[in-house]
């Protein structure tokens, strides 16, 4: 019998499940687009029938860190940045998880943005969940690397001299194996697209734009945005990664225009997940490592039987 | 110049194989029965440079690299044989002699490599050699070398000349050639050898030879390794099998050696983008029930600062290791400091704990590794292995059997399944996984996956089930709780199972000396000089700093009336947390500092402790420091 009981343990489930009963409530602002995450979120994991016991839900610092405090699963609630390295490690010590890493853009793209770079470049199997606000929300509303330039606050008071960050062909650069633009105005997409980058074996990026509307009033989240998937004015094929970052570069110009562009980008099914390359050379076990922990029968190997030789 | 002992040392530029064939033939010593010791000094650079490494052996147990040395091996420099047309050459050529004949001691043996080196260009060689008593032999190692195989085997060479004039059979080394080659390069290896001893043996008086080496039997098997070996076989017979790291000297070896042999075992080595990556992962790693490690070298440590932290807040166990280097920021990266003390005992912000252990030895670096695995799993608490260059590198001679110990592959203080379902739940749902009824402040940790475990794990202050918090009461309830949990580590460690703080010398001893981690086995061996001139000293190595030994630190203080504090730092670090800890016996405390990027000599204490503290006057060197007592 195996140690994690609740991994694989899926039957057809209820989104209320993943809501952690009488307390606590959110704390985030009425209008906050952090809402739409965690409703997708729960959206996409009942349609997965995941046993909220076998995910794990990894956040960093900001008022996207909070996901895992409404959102009932296994949560580690990390540091400024620190979500990722966390993440990948849990799911190589035990790949039978599910595990999602969240945060803001400061968070991610700012202070984590080594760790997102080489998680996607390593393309571990996980899902990252960026809140894009283009803002520092829980510190009241500095400018963020995905702010415009020109962006004006108590930090930058005039204007931000620098180009906003280009998340989605960042990572596509660095190397992520999904990636898609979702926003909290639209739960379903957002929905849909979370349960693809959870089943997609690699690294699965989502920029999600969340709406701030106490220190972002002029976040372009609120126009209506277009579904590049569905549109007939696109045509990309989302395997191609040619197609998705000349798309990517699209989008990231029309969202300071004021256009907001949303959908699949880029899905390699092709690429191994990185535990996949990892096993291929021998570098990581089959079984869950994780799992020999909790085996009473596993014999375990003594220095002196196997290193001891070479220094004799 | 004694007789029994022999203390080789092999000097030429870095990439000249001075490492590899050092080890070689330290292990070709240990094999005929003699006790070894090995010292490394070498610069930051790849190639060329110069770089020694010294060998002492004897039939009794050797604790130290000893004071200077009495054979020199000089190869010559590989940066002289720079094929780039604008390398800077200097004097680059001389260098494996002229920098190091102020430590050979009188009658000592001199081989040097006339293909490559020219005593005439150091002015005043031949006078020296007279004055001191040495006898030189220049013998064209190169030459050699490159008739029987390849320029680079003139290392061989040089071995094979030693073994001549030492008289040392060389079938130790043959045997060790013949064990450790590919066949391609044996057979040359082996001719040059025989080549070399047949040379001296023709053309020198080796009847009478001018050095000798002791013979020595061990009464059980030994191995040969370093206190970065220990730290990786303690880790591994720990059942650790996850471990993240950043390269940085010296910290590297026990990354190497961890991720060369993980695969074997079944682990996953991962090497990262930065140091809090590394902890971070490792982190995750024990999250998610593995037994975990990570660590680096001062300056990628202070970069772990922040995960440290976390894991003392979210109570996940993990074991850091920290190698000292001379600093501060990247200071010397290759020579030996213990400045770093401080930095392990108080980084990371507020009120946080950790375990940290700063072993002196091979030996008690693999015990004290896996003490700070348990404690760290048990208690889930970060815990430390603090060591240094010095003892990360040096190759010692210790029992196999002390590696002869039984696996533990325990997780430690982890709740089950079957226990969940009667655990405290909170209204939510959720396992209330810091919360405590016990005496020792450890609350079980339910592991992802597992069925009604359900916690969220933070690194804010957080209720019994981890949702975040800033309630007084339960602020009071959880940092009491994870301070309760220092008083039971040190009932825990004074428990006495593990060799720790060992004391030395005779227990009724006027004077003491104190001192922590690699400098231990040199301050033992100072003291039994001392105590051999008639003086009455003791020595108290203490490798547990946190939790501070208060009671047994206490005790020795009390046994003596004056007690010299010995450490490998500019601002006599130990000394001020020992008396942080215990709050008196500051006028009995003086301090002998080096921190010129050596580590001590026996000699430099036993002059230190004289000078100083018997006859009260100023040391005759800049190269060790004397702090009084506070009282003076």
């Amino acid at each position: 019998m195996s140690a994690f009981n609740a991994i694989g343990e899926n039957v057809e489930r209820d989104r209320n499940e993943y809501t952690p009963g009488l307390e606590p409530q959110p704390t985030w602002c009425p209008g906050c687009g952090d809402f739409g995450v965690l409703k997708a979120l729960k959206g996409a994991a009942a349609e997965l029938g995941l046993s909220p016991e076998e995910m794990l839900v990894v956040t960093g610092i900001g008022c996207s860190g909070k996901l895992n405090s409404y959102f009932d699963s296994y949560g580690f609630h990390t540091i400024h940045g620190r979500s990722l390295p966390i993440a990948r490690a849990a799911k190589l010590a035990n790949p039978g998880l599910t595990v999602v890493a969240a945060g803001g853009d400061g968070d991610g793209y700012g202070i984590g943005g080594n760790h997102f770079m080489h998680s996607a470049r390593e393309n571990h199997d996980m899902t990252y969940i960026v809140f894009n606000n283009e803002i520092f929300g829980l510190t009241k509303g500095q400018t963020s690397p995905t702010s415009p330039k020109g962006h004006k606050s108590k930090t930058q008071p005039h204007g931000s001299a620098k180009q906003p960050l280009r998340p989605l062909s960042m990572s596509l650069n660095a190397g992520a194996s999904y990636v898609a633009r979702t926003a909290a105005v639209n739960p379903n997409q957002a929905k849909d697209i979370i349960v693809e980058a959870i089943e997609h074996d690699g690294f699965s990026h989502i920029d999600f734009l969340t709406q701030c509307p106490t220190w972002n009033k002029d976040a372009k989240q609120y126009v209506p945005y277009i579904d590049i998937n569905d549109s007939e004015d696109y045509d990309i094929d989302i395997s191609d990664r040619k197609s998705a970052a000349d798309m990517m570069y699209e989008t990231e110009d029309a969202l300071n225009e004021g256009t907001v562009l949303t959908g699949r980008y880029y899905h390699d099914e092709e690429r191994p997940s990185y535990q996949q390359e990892k096993q291929n050379i021998g570098e990581m076990p089959e079984e869950p490592l994780a799992e020999r922990y909790f085996d009473e029968d596993y014999e375990w190997e003594r220095s002196y039987d196997m290193f001891l030789d070479k220094h004799k | 110049m004694t007789d029994d002992e022999l203390i080789w040392r092999i000097a030429g530029g870095s990439g000249d194989g001075i490492a590899s064939t050092s080890q070689n033939f330290a292990k070709a010593l240990m094999r005929s029965g003699l006790h070894v010791f090995t010292h490394r000094h070498y610069p930051s650079r790849i190639r060329g440079g110069h770089t020694y490494t010294e060998i002492r052996a004897s039939a009794d147990p050797v604790k130290s690299r000893g004071d200077g040395y009495n054979f020199l091996l000089a190869l010559g420099d590989s940066f002289a044989r720079n094929p780039q047309e604008n390398a800077y050459y200097g004097n680059e050529e001389v260098k494996p002699l002229s920098e190091n004949l102020d430590e050979l001691r009188e009658g000592g043996v001199i081989v040097y490599d006339s293909g490559l080196l020219d005593t005439s260009e150091i002015e005043d060689f031949d006078e020296r050699v007279e004055e001191n008593g040495w006898h030189v032999y220049d013998i064209d190692l190169r030459t050699m070398a490159r008739e029987h195989g390849r320029e680079v085997m003139r290392n061989t060479a040089g071995v094979g000349v030693t073994c001549a004039i030492a008289g040392i059979d060389t079938e130790w080394i043959e045997n060790l050639m013949r064990d450790a080659m590919p066949e391609k390069i044996l057979d040359p290896n082996l001719e040059i050898l025989q080549a070399a001893y047949d040379l001296v043996q023709e053309e020198y008086d080796v009847d009478a030879p001018d050095i000798s080496v002791p013979e020595g039997e061990h009464d059980e098997e030994q191995v040969l390794l370093s206190g970065s070996d220990a730290i990786a076989y303690g880790a591994l017979d720990e059942g650790c099998r996850f471990i993240a790291g950043y390269p940085m000297t010296p910290w590297t070896e026990v990354f190497t050696i961890m991720s060369q042999n993980l695969p074997e075992v079944g682990g996953i080595s991962e090497q990262v983008e930065d140091e809090i990556a590394a902890a971070a992962l490792a982190i995750g790693a024990s999250h998610a029930g593995t037994k975990a490690m990570s660590g680096s070298s001062g300056g990628g440590f202070a970069l772990m600062s922040e995960p440290l932290g976390l894991a003392e807040m979210t109570e996940t166990p993990v074991v850091l290791v920290e190698a000292m280097r001379a600093g501060p920021s990247t200071g010397m990266p290759t020579k030996p400091e213990q400045g770093d003390l401080e930095h392990v005992l108080y980084t990371s912000q507020g009120d946080s704990h950790r375990v940290v252990f700063a072993p002196a030895g091979a030996e008690e670096a693999y015990h004290q590794t896996r003490k700070a695995f348990q404690i760290a799993y048990e208690y889930q608490i970060p815990s430390i292995v603090l060591y240094d260059q010095k003892n990360g590198g040096e190759l010692q001679n210790v029992p196999a059997s002390v590696f002869d110990e039984e696996p533990n592959g325990d997780i430690g203080s982890v709740i089950s399944e079957e226990d969940l379902a009667d655990a405290p739940h909170d209204p939510s749902g959720k396992y209330n996984r810091f919360q405590y009824e016990g005496e020792n402040g450890v609350s079980q940790r339910s592991i992802p996956g597992q069925k009604g475990g359900r916690y969220l794990a933070t690194g804010n202050e957080h209720m019994p089930a981890g949702h975040i918090a800033e309630d007084p009461d339960n602020r009071v309830y959880q940092v009491n709780r994870r301070m309760e949990k220092l008083e039971a580590i040190r009932a825990e460690l004074d428990d006495g199972e593990v060799p720790n703080n060992t004391q030395y010398g005779p227990e009724d001893a006027e004077y003491g000396i104190m001192t922590f981690g690699s400098q231990q086995g040199t301050v033992e061996e100072a003291v039994d000089r001392l105590n051999d001139d008639g003086h009455s000293v003791k020595a108290l190595g203490v490798s547990e700093m946190a939790p501070y030994p208060v009671e047994q630190v206490s005790e020795f203080l009390e046994s003596v009336d004056e007690c010299l504090v010995v450490e490998m730092n500019a601002s006599a670090q130990f000394r001020g947390l020992t008396q942080k800890e215990i709050g008196k016996y500051g006028e009995k405390l003086s301090s002998l500092l080096k921190y010129n990027g050596n580590p001590f000599e026996p000699e430099e204490i036993t002059e230190g402790f004289v000078t100083s503290i018997v006859e009260g006057e100023e040391l005759p060197t800049h190269e060790t420091k004397f702090v009084p007592a506070a009282s003076d």
